[in-house]
């Protein structure tokens, strides 16, 4: 550990943003903009509470945040699948037809009361539980709860023994049968391990919201909404205390991140 | 015992014998030259972009696996993504260029890893789940790691054979 002290530190590592030749000003500028630009289209405010706070690569993630969603279910509309298609481009996952071997990330699942016949379709992906019972089962330790809540599965430790697929109360995650070549950089998947939805962390992680989130602002109805649940002062949390929300399956006790409204 | 050698020559012989084989030499020129060619005897791989790497060479060679090990816990649990010791910044910088004008995966034998890896016989699977070449916006998603992939990457093998 010593020996890494003395290491040479390129310029590029000490400015972060500034490397990618973007300045800090301006990717505020070009979030506020974006923000401009949704509420001219009506989706009003749901960009500005969606932005995630950046934080220097070096620092490790905060039990201060805990991320989450609100879902404005009247808002997505039936057949729309911005948050899907844009999920699987992000990640490069693909649906190849077989649904019983197919990726999970995400997956628009439609709802009927079976008394009234109200028929409603949301959106489903990883819940991000703060209780989640996929890491209770994990005989590993790859199932695990970042310290901003957000529910990973660490496939360097995962032996795909599927238990937390059977675990999972909202069939989120799903295993891999196939080899795969040219992931994402920034999304690995692999044969033999079992994947979900990641909240987009890499996005996060440099204050970006999730691909779904944005898609669903530029491409769909503008239904959902990513920020930090334990900020009182966040979109998302004054939504959610001026609204009455659900979460799914909510009697578990898992208390997911992912909220539904008008559900 | 007078026969058709005479001591003395036999054993100035073994020694001129063992001094051409000592020499360094006579087996192979220079490394960087002799890669060149298909006879190359120790690998000699493709130099990334820019000056110097993330360390010092020694150590890079040493302790590659150590660092990115650790790295990947901190970046995995953690959520820490500094580049000097990112398998996505390594993969992007020794990047080698294939005929097709994209840098090459994996599956071709001048991938930065495998120059290294190929001759000290070291199996990695790194590259069963990362991206083994940086991306590019004209890539296909391959859906399995069969088909094209393993095609090209026996003919490549195969021409590389013959030359």
């Amino acid at each position: 550990m010593t020996r890494r002290m003395e290491f040479h530190v390129p310029q590029h590592e000490k400015r972060g943003f500034e490397a990618a030749g973007v300045d800090r000003r301006d990717l505020l500028r070009g979030l506020v903009a974006g923000a401009g630009l949704t509420l001219a289209s009506g989706v009003t405010l749901y960009a500005v509470g969606g932005v995630a706070e950046a934080r220097a690569p070096g620092d490790p993630v905060s039990p201060e945040v805990r991320w989450g969603m609100l879902i404005d279910v009247n808002k997505c509309p039936d057949g729309c699948k911005a948050c899907v298609t844009a999920c699987s481009k992000e990640n490069g996952w693909a649906e190849t037809g077989s649904s019983l071997t197919d990726a999970q990330w995400i997956r628009k699942v439609e709802v009927t009361d079976p008394r009234t016949k109200t028929s409603r379709a949301l959106p489903v992906m990883c819940q991000h539980c703060a209780e989640p019972p996929c890491v209770d089962v994990c005989p590993t330790g790859a199932s695990f709860k970042r310290d901003d809540g957000i529910v990973l599965v660490d496939k360097h430790t995962c032996i795909g023994c599927r238990y937390c697929m059977m675990a999972c109360p909202y069939n989120a995650r799903s295993f891999i049968h196939e080899p795969l070549s040219d992931q994402k950089p920034h999304a690995p998947r692999g044969k033999g391990t079992v994947e979900s939805c990641t909240l987009c962390v890499h996005r996060v992680d440099e204050g970006r919201s999730p691909a779904c989130v944005e898609a669903c602002h530029a491409d769909g109805g503008g239904a959902m909404l990513f920020g930090d649940l334990n900020d009182p002062d966040s979109e998302i949390s004054k939504r959610i205390a001026e609204y009455a929300t659900q979460q799914i399956r909510g009697d578990l006790g898992t208390d997911p991140g992912v909220h539904y409204q008008n559900l | 015992m007078p026969g058709p050698f005479s001591r003395a020559g036999v054993l100035a012989a073994l020694i001129a014998l063992l001094l051409a084989c000592a020499w360094p030499g006579a087996a192979h020129a220079d490394p960087a030259q002799s890669a060149q060619t298909a006879r190359a005897l120790v690998p000699s791989p493709q130099k990334g972009k820019g000056d110097a790497c993330v360390a010092d060479t020694d150590f890079m060679r040493r302790y590659h696996m150590t660092v990115l090990n650790h790295q990947r816990d901190d970046t995995v649990h953690n959520g820490i993504r500094t580049k000097q010791f990112s398998l996505k910044e390594c993969i992007a910088c020794h990047a080698v260029q294939g005929e097709d004008a994209r840098p090459v995966s994996i599956e071709s034998p001048k991938h930065f890893c495998r120059t290294c890896h190929d001759y000290a016989a070291v199996k990695i699977d790194c590259f069963e789940c990362h991206a083994s070449r940086p991306e590019s916006n004209k890539a296909a998603q391959l859906p399995t790691g069969h088909g094209d992939g393993a095609v090209s990457a026996l003919s490549r093998y195969l021409k590389g054979k013959g030359q």
